[in-house]
């Protein structure tokens, strides 16, 4: 049925006439909201338009910016950290602008003034390395601009990709900080809050180098500054979902104090230095899970690419047959890079027959590197040079702390 | 307290009852409904809640009162609870059996039930709700009692958290179903109210599926008078008071107009300025005002022994005034209409209001504590008296013990409504609904057990109200007496209870089994309290039986007859026939409920028959 958002409506209902305002049509059935607040699906049939929606005003509060305070920029590319509900679908969606996230974070204003930038709108599960790469460019432009902070909102369901390929992309002297949420901005318990001021009190730190901002425990205490290419989303669903693998997390925010401390490992800022940007990315280069009984034509599929990233067993291993696939990819001037689904721990293919085996398959060990930081690393390095030699060399080559114990 | 001539003054009052659901599980996730020891948690954690703009665009007013002061709340959780009570995981479907349960209890008012269910997310955050909202859905609208009284509608709601102390929560009771049924503003009399209380809480127990003792239902009562506002008071836990507190709420509510009218009269107002006294009670006696960082104080025009009046026992309207302040996190205040007092002197009362320029008609209210909390407290202050002079505000309050009531925020509005984008909307067809099996009225029941069994009323309605009433029905429907049946299930059990048996442990079948091995005449009926007591102590009943009561025979009670009859020979050939009442006790004893009495009676008589 036509009808708009927000008119007002009468529905024949139960003996009564309810008073309503129809919100949207759902499954066959019109939505209505009843004067109580409550909404029910009534028969379309029954409803009686009694008056046109109520033209809102444009909340268009602009946010006060304190020039004594620190220049950051944020970026948004969409997510829980700055969505609500759609009346269409009824579902969340991200839609906010990033002078939004300013007005739904009161508190951001005291930190840093901030200029922003729309990049994009999407659930972090439609990213692709293209966006990837204009994100890369626009944080760029935002340093060399005088940005001595940057803060990127992202979904968090792909967030430790961007902030991994972010992180081989851009060489940056100042902090560039990805936050996110858990539960949605539009509920009282949301942790779009605390994230998003401890992602600025981040961005506002001593810190130099790409990093993810996230709860650090169930507990609303503090925020854990995870490294960018060693973090990895391990929960559905907990604030606490993010977690430094290999490593302890780089750094922390107290809350609400937001006093900010760093270990030693994590890389500080640079005042004099300018950031240095690579953007290429071959996009050839996959991501294989290898499991038992998995069909060789699995990897022969990947015949072609220029890069494969396998996420073995234990220290590394494959089946037999696999191997003998990956050895076809090889020798056709394919990549190949074994990581581990252990996720923990380094790979190590000098101890098994079947790790031998691989060796001589010319497969490359990719030390501790998770597999979606490899995945993302191997774009990059395929992106800066054709040699397969050398790309061996730079996978086997700690580049921004994505394995090894510090920089 | 005088009885009002409540027609006169235009009494309107419904209720909302929130009952429990017996239901196996939680309304949103798989978690047992089980309430649990609060030292038995195994985990806790701490989060601050704040308010959010709803689907319309606007905050609601009552969250935005609760958002004046930024606390931490704490969580205890339990093996039995899971991620979505800690707010850290989406919640599961609704479950369908709550949703069919709450369509019956519709169904018994003859409501409609809505054709499409949308869970909504009703904003709370007071912290008893971690995701810092309460989801509920309407289920069925337009209903009424057969005393003519309406129902509005029927919501299924999650339960709210337990509050342990002040900011910490119990987590266990987070998310059992809740029923929360509305009443139309159709009640006249406070007994109306009580009555149809009453009526509504006989009609959920008698669907056998809902939570049973205090707390399991809740009851918010809605009162408003003619010039008088709609005042919702939450939480009367017991039938017993709900007609008080709607008398004390007429009460406060004709008071307060009393306090307008004179208000106005006397052309009262509020000072916009506010006065820094710290500096005046820096040697006071009154340890709060002597510690306090910040003093501040507003003086009130013409509302000298208006502030100090009291409108329900207990409160006065300085109480009101002192509930707004607490928003803002201070302890309260003090005004001059009870000072000197609270060790404060009559010179510093009165140098206070020279100091703010009070006259004799003026009342002035002085808050003390840290500077930003005490401007806070004093514009609610200023807000509330200018409130008074319109008379009654709309206000949700909690009842105060024994029937009054304190303010908690204000009426929410529609804007505290927010769809709960998690769950998907449920569809209740026709067919669905007409199939739902509806149970019989307890009052009904008890009409029958009067009727068919030729039970007493009185024990005809403590059998239907007893959690033993299933027990009961299966009983008599296998073929026990229903006199034996209720005997044994409200008497014999409570008595037992009473001497520390742990009768709860008992199993059902094994009660039945022992009533119909008594009406068989197998075990004797003096045995079934020594049985009882034995299978609470875990006995099976076969064991139970032989160890308390091991089956006599007639010829074993005879032979015990004879020897006591043997004993007191003498006795016997005085007395004659007349010795059978005394050698009856003694046997009984001796036979501690093995046989049955009117063997031993019929025995007994036949031996000292022998001998008189």
């Amino acid at each position: 049925m036509m009808m708009e958002s927000g008119t007002r409506v009468t529905c024949r209902y139960a003996g009564t006439d309810q008073t309503a305002t129809y919100i949207t049509d759902r499954d066959g059935m019109a939505v209505i909201k009843l004067n109580s607040g409550y909404n029910i699906g009534v028969d379309p049939a029954c409803l009686t338009v009694v008056a046109l929606p109520e033209r809102a005003e444009a909340v268009g509060v602009t946010v006060e910016q304190d020039p004594s305070l620190p220049q950051l920029s944020i970026i948004s590319t969409g997510g829980t950290i700055a969505s609500r509900v759609d009346y269409r679908t009824g579902a969340v969606t991200s839609q906010f602008t990033a002078d939004d996230i300013m007005r739904a974070i009161p508190g951001l204003a005291d930190i840093a003034q901030f200029r922003s930038e729309v990049l994009a709108s999407i659930l972090s599960e439609n990213m692709t390395p293209a966006i990837w790469q204009t994100l890369a460019k626009s944080i760029f432009t935002e340093i060399k601009n005088g940005a001595e902070g940057v803060i990127v909102t992202h979904g968090t369901d792909t967030m430790a990709y961007s902030a991994a390929a972010v992180s081989f992309m851009l060489d940056t002297p100042v902090p560039v900080v990805f936050v996110g949420s858990q539960r949605s901005a539009d509920r009282p318990s949301s942790d779009n809050v605390m994230n998003g001021l401890a992602s600025a009190a981040a961005a506002t730190s001593d810190l130099g180098e790409v990093a993810v901002v996230m709860h650090a425990s169930t507990n609303d205490d503090a925020c854990a500054i995870h490294r960018g290419t060693r973090v990895r989303k391990m929960h559905t669903s907990r604030r606490d979902a993010f977690q430094s693998i290999g490593q302890a997390p780089i750094g922390t925010v107290a809350y609400p104090s937001l006093d900010v401390s760093l270990t030693k490992d994590a890389v500080r800022r640079r005042p004099e230095t300018e950031p240095v940007l690579s953007p290429k990315l071959e996009e050839k280069v996959g991501l294989s899970t290898f499991y038992p009984g998995m069909h060789p034509d699995l990897i022969r599929a990947f015949e072609g690419y220029r890069g494969l990233v396998v996420s073995g067993t234990g220290l590394g291993h494959t089946s037999a047959p696999v191997i003998e696939a990956l050895r076809s990819l090889t020798d056709a001037g394919t990549v190949v890079v074994m990581t581990s689904q252990c996720l923990s721990g380094r790979v190590c293919d000098r101890v098994y027959d079947t790790g031998r085996d691989l060796l001589a398959a010319g497969v490359v060990e990719g030390d501790e590197m998770l597999p979606e930081v490899a995945y993302v690393k191997l774009m990059w390095v395929l992106g800066q040079t054709t040699d397969t030699e050398e790309a061996a060399r730079l996978m086997t080559t700690s580049l921004r702390g994505e394995f090894g114990r510090c920089l | 307290m005088a009885d009002y001539d409540y027609a006169k003054l235009g009494l309107k009052a419904g209720i909302e009852i929130h009952q429990q659901l017996d239901t196996r599980e939680k309304l949103f996730c798989h978690c047992p409904t089980v309430l649990r020891d609060a030292e038995e948690h195994n985990a806790e954690f701490f989060r601050y809640l704040r308010a959010t703009v709803s689907e319309m665009g606007e905050i609601d007013r009552a969250a935005r009162e609760e958002m004046m002061v930024m606390r931490p709340f704490t969580y205890y959780a339990y093996d039995t609870t899971c991620l979505v009570e800690n707010d850290e995981e989406p919640p599961a479907p609704l479950n369908p059996e709550a949703l069919a349960l709450s369509l019956t209890i519709a169904r018994m008012m003859g409501m409609t039930p809505v054709e499409q269910v949308h869970v909504m997310r009703k904003l709370v955050i007071d912290g008893s709700n971690t995701s810092g909202f309460q989801r509920t859905g309407m289920v069925a609208l337009n209903g009424s009692l057969p005393t003519g009284e309406r129902i509005e509608s029927i919501c299924l709601e999650e339960e709210a958290a337990q509050r342990i102390e002040d900011q910490l929560f119990s987590l266990d009771r987070l998310g059992i179903p809740l029923a929360e049924i509305t009443t139309a503003p159709d009640m006249h009399t406070p007994e109306a109210v009580k009555a149809v209380a009453a009526y509504i809480g006989m009609l959920l127990r008698s669907t056998m599926q809902v939570k049973r003792g205090i707390g399991t239902i809740r009851q918010d009562v809605n009162v408003s008078i003619r010039e008088g506002a709609r005042v919702e008071i939450k939480g009367v836990q017991e039938l017993r008071l709900i007609d008080e507190v709607v008398r004390r709420e007429v009460q406060r509510q004709v008071n307060l107009l009393a306090i307008r009218d004179e208000l106005l009269a006397r052309h009262a107002s509020v000072d916009e300025e506010t006065h820094d006294v710290t500096a005046l009670f820096t040697e006071t006696g009154s340890a709060i005002l002597k510690r306090a960082k910040t003093i501040h104080a507003v003086c009130l025009r013409g509302y000298a022994g208006l502030v100090g009046r009291e409108i329900q026992p207990g409160r006065r309207l300085g109480s009101e005034m002192s509930d707004y302040a607490k928003k803002c996190g201070v302890g309260g205040l003090f005004h001059t209409d009870e000072l000197p007092a609270y060790g404060v002197t009559e010179a510093e009362a009165a140098s206070l209001k020279k100091a703010v320029g009070a006259g004799p008609n003026d009342c002035v209210v002085l808050v003390a504590d840290a500077r930003k909390k005490v401007v806070c407290a004093i514009a609610q202050v200023r807000r509330r008296a200018d409130m008074a002079r319109d008379g009654v505000p709309e206000e949700t309050r909690k009842m105060l013990e024994e029937g009054s009531s304190a303010y908690m925020r204000p009426l929410p509005g529609a804007a505290r409504m927010y769809p709960e984008t998690d769950v998907l909307p449920v569809t209740v067809t026709d067919a669905y609904y007409d199939a739902l099996v509806l149970p019989e009225l307890l009052s009904d029941k008890a009409d029958r057990y009067v009727r068919d069994m030729g039970l007493d009323a009185s024990i005809a309605r403590q059998m239907v109200y007893s959690r033993q009433c299933q027990l009961f029905d299966e009983a008599v429907s296998r073929g026990v007496k229903s006199t034996l049946a209720a005997h044994t299930l409200l008497g014999t059990l409570k008595e037992l209870s009473r001497d520390s048996a742990d009768v709860a442990a008992v199993p059902g079948e094994a009660l039945v089994d022992l009533l119909l091995r008594v009406e068989a005449g197998t075990v004797a009926k003096e045995a079934i309290p020594p049985v009882i007591r034995a299978l609470s102590e875990g006995q099976d009943i076969d064991t139970a039986i032989n160890a308390v009561a091991p089956s006599v025979s007639r010829e074993e009670v005879r032979a015990i007859i004879c020897k006591t009859i043997a004993e007191r020979e003498a006795f016997v050939r005085e007395q004659g026939m007349r010795a059978v009442g005394p050698l009856m006790g003694v046997v009984m004893k001796e036979l501690r409920g093995r046989a049955d009495g009117k063997v031993i009676s019929e025995l007994l008589k036949e031996e000292v028959g022998r001998i008189a």
